[in-house]
């Protein structure tokens, strides 16, 4: 007689251990620290803060460490360790204007207030594989330049002040947070724009290149990307004082779109935003990109049903963790179902040999 | 180089030494405040049978498609006084059913139970027991999809609409395809119900076998959608009927088998290959069920 496979409590404790095992590789190579991950990997650490929606180097890099440099589930781990916090309150909105900046980079104006600013970029390198890096690569030592004390105003200023560019209006709306409320649709810009800034870069990025090559296209210019430190504020109801609680890395990109005008606006600029933890220039600029598509209802764009411009088909599928849990689900037992389909497919069959 | 001034600093890496009640996270692991909002969500639920109610579901340390939804379900009615059972696929011991009551071990020092008659609390997916369920059991199941009317408009906004105005005419209208196409309804799982004569509503993927034991159960049937932020709900005694037509009327099959362990004829197979020349045999998807007849 057949019985039925026991054991499922002590596959999983193997599995763990060996997972465990293979984890830590070859006990001959020194151990991983979670400095050098914090400090050599900084743009995963950072990603997976983004994506993760905490701010915190030391966990991310953990979470980068236990899931064996696996992104989206350092991000898993982050999530559901964030979602466990306690909420004491909420910051004041973090000031870009404000912002110490390492990178500032505009494509539409050759010079500007602030000037740009290149920054630790990938941009103008060349696409060589460095060897020296084999070994202890020499590291060529950057020039340094003292903090500018003055804040570095945002071009989008200049076309706002001619009113070439569609102006944002303050609507009061207090945000709800995405992550203690559900979202539903349709959803504010407000919803919007936080869950573009912990979707899947992957994912914006592929939408943003689709309204490029026409599928709601909307040629962008990057108006102004920047990239530093920006304080963030919270006020004490108690005391009432605003007190700096901690200076995180933020990205931010807003992009300046054509816009042809219609019956309810006259011609004029229009704007996309993205912002991220840390220095995510790509996952920023796709957000834009992005957000503007998102955006086609308020401007008085005609909709052509492309992916892109579907508020609910962005927003419900670009969480990562969302879409690889269910993906990934495929992976439990199943014979129930699969058993009625088996027996669905038999009787189907049979009618049909039946009548043939 | 790159500092950043960080408040929230690692308060402690406490190794797991395998303890068996983790006393770092609150009862059940989610926060009181949580388990309020999700209680208010349930308790509308079963005011307003088969009818979706959004919550704000919460990231669980278990992937979403994982029964995250029925977990949070569970965390939020569970007390020190239940005695929970969890199964998957019918079975006790199936590894996501044996994950998640460890997690419930781990983070509630729950009693816990095969047994279905002992349970106070039982975590499903995929099946409903054997054993018909009893007054004040309370009944989770774990929901991938909860929309039933999603295969038919992928829009949430869309069906929301549909259900509020029982347009339900294309729930129909598919069904009878399926019928003049290939003279039967080619949905073997997930098959839609009806609640309280009201709302169509997804009994999650049981086998369409198991959908009769929902209708006028004396139980609590609960239903979570963690990735999609849905509960719904069948209070104890309600009418829950499978769609059909009167000349097509609901046919909840299984194989045409006896199991092959305890000889019940009535029960849902499981369906195993014994070898390597296909041979089959059947055998019951109810563990729990199996065993007592089988010891009997």
């Amino acid at each position: 007689m057949y019985v039925a496979v026991k054991g499922g409590e002590k596959a999983i404790e193997n599995a763990h251990n060996w997972l465990s095992e293979i984890r830590r590789g070859d006990v001959n190579v020194p151990n991983l620290e979670i400095e050098q991950i914090k400090e050599q990997l900084t743009l995963c650490v950072e990603r997976v803060m983004s994506e993760g929606s905490l701010y915190d180097t030391d966990l991310a890099a953990l979470a980068i460490k236990q899931s064996r440099g696996d992104l989206i589930e350092a991000i898993f781990l982050i999530r559901a360790y964030r979602t466990t916090l306690p909420r004491f309150g909420t910051s004041r909105p973090i000031k870009t204007e404000d912002m110490v900046c390492m990178r500032r980079i505009s494509a539409t104006y050759k010079d500007i207030p602030g000037k740009q600013k290149l920054g630790p970029t990938f941009d103008y390198t060349h696409r060589l594989l460095d060897f020296s890096l084999l070994a202890e690569g020499n590291i060529p030592k950057a020039e340094k330049r003292k903090v500018l004390k003055e804040k570095i105003p945002h071009v989008l200023r200049f076309l706002n002040k001619e009113g070439l560019i569609q102006k944002e209006k303050d609507n009061n709306y207090q945000p709800k947070d995405i992550t203690r409320n559900p979202l539903e649709f349709p959803a504010n810009r407000s919803e919007r724009l936080q869950s573009l800034s912990r979707a899947d870069e992957g994912f914006l990025l592929a939408l943003a290149y689709s309204t490029q090559r026409g599928y709601a296209r909307n040629h962008a210019f990057v108006g102004e990307l920047r990239i530093g430190y920006v304080k963030v504020k919270y006020n004490i109801p108690e005391l009432d004082i605003e007190i700096d609680i901690a200076e995180i890395i933020v990205t931010e990109c807003e992009s300046v779109n054509q816009f042809q005008g219609s019956k309810k606006t006259p011609a004029q600029f229009t704007r996309g935003y993205g912002l991220t933890f840390g220095q995510l220039e790509r996952k920023a600029v796709s957000m834009a990109l992005v957000d503007r598509a998102l955006r086609w209802k308020e401007i008085g764009e005609e909709f052509v049903g492309a992916p892109a411009q579907d508020e609910e088909f962005v927003l419900s599928h670009c969480d990562n963790i969302q879409a690889t849990g269910f993906l990934e689900h495929l992976k439990l037992p199943h014979y129930v179902d699969f058993q009625s389909e088996l027996e669905l497919v038999r009787r189907i069959r049979k009618e049909y040999e039946k009548n043939k | 180089m790159r500092k950043t001034n960080n408040v929230i600093k690692i308060k402690d890496f406490k190794v797991d030494k395998g303890l068996p009640f983790d006393q770092e996270y609150n009862f059940a692991y989610l926060d009181e405040n949580t388990k309020k909002m999700i209680r208010r969500a349930i308790i509308k639920a079963l005011c307003i049978p088969g009818y979706q109610v959004p919550f704000a579901s919460r990231e669980m340390p278990m992937p979403y498609g994982w029964g995250t939804g029925g977990v949070q379900v569970t965390a939020s009615c569970l007390t020190k006084r239940d005695t929970l059972k969890i199964i998957d696929q019918g079975a006790d011991d199936t590894t996501n059913a044996v994950s998640i009551r460890n997690f419930f071990k781990k983070t509630s020092n729950i009693k816990t139970t095969e047994i279905t008659e002992k349970a106070t609390l039982i975590q499903t997916r995929h099946r409903i027991p054997e054993t018909p369920l009893k007054k004040k059991q309370i009944f989770v199941y774990q929901v991938p999809i909860p929309e039933p009317l999603a295969f038919l408009e992928p829009k949430i906004s869309e069906t929301i609409k549909m259900h509020s105005l029982s347009e339900y005419g294309a729930m129909h209208v598919k069904l009878y395809e399926d019928i003049s196409k290939n003279g039967h309804i080619e949905t073997a799982y997930a098959y839609p119900v009806k609640t309280n004569d009201r709302y169509i509503m997804d009994p999650s993927p049981i086998p369409k076998f198991d959908n009769p034991k929902m209708n006028n159960s004396p139980a609590i049937q609960l239903f979570g959608a963690g990735r999609e932020q849905r509960i719904y709900a069948i209070p104890p005694y309600t009418k829950v009927k499978s769609l059909d037509f009167e000349d097509y009327p609901f046919d909840p099959f299984k194989a045409e088998h006896a199991c092959d362990i305890c000889g019940s004829k009535n029960t849902y197979l499981d369906e195993i290959i014994v070898d390597d020349a296909g041979n089959k045999s059947f055998i019951c998807s109810d563990t729990d069920f199996c065993n007592k007849r089988k010891n009997k």
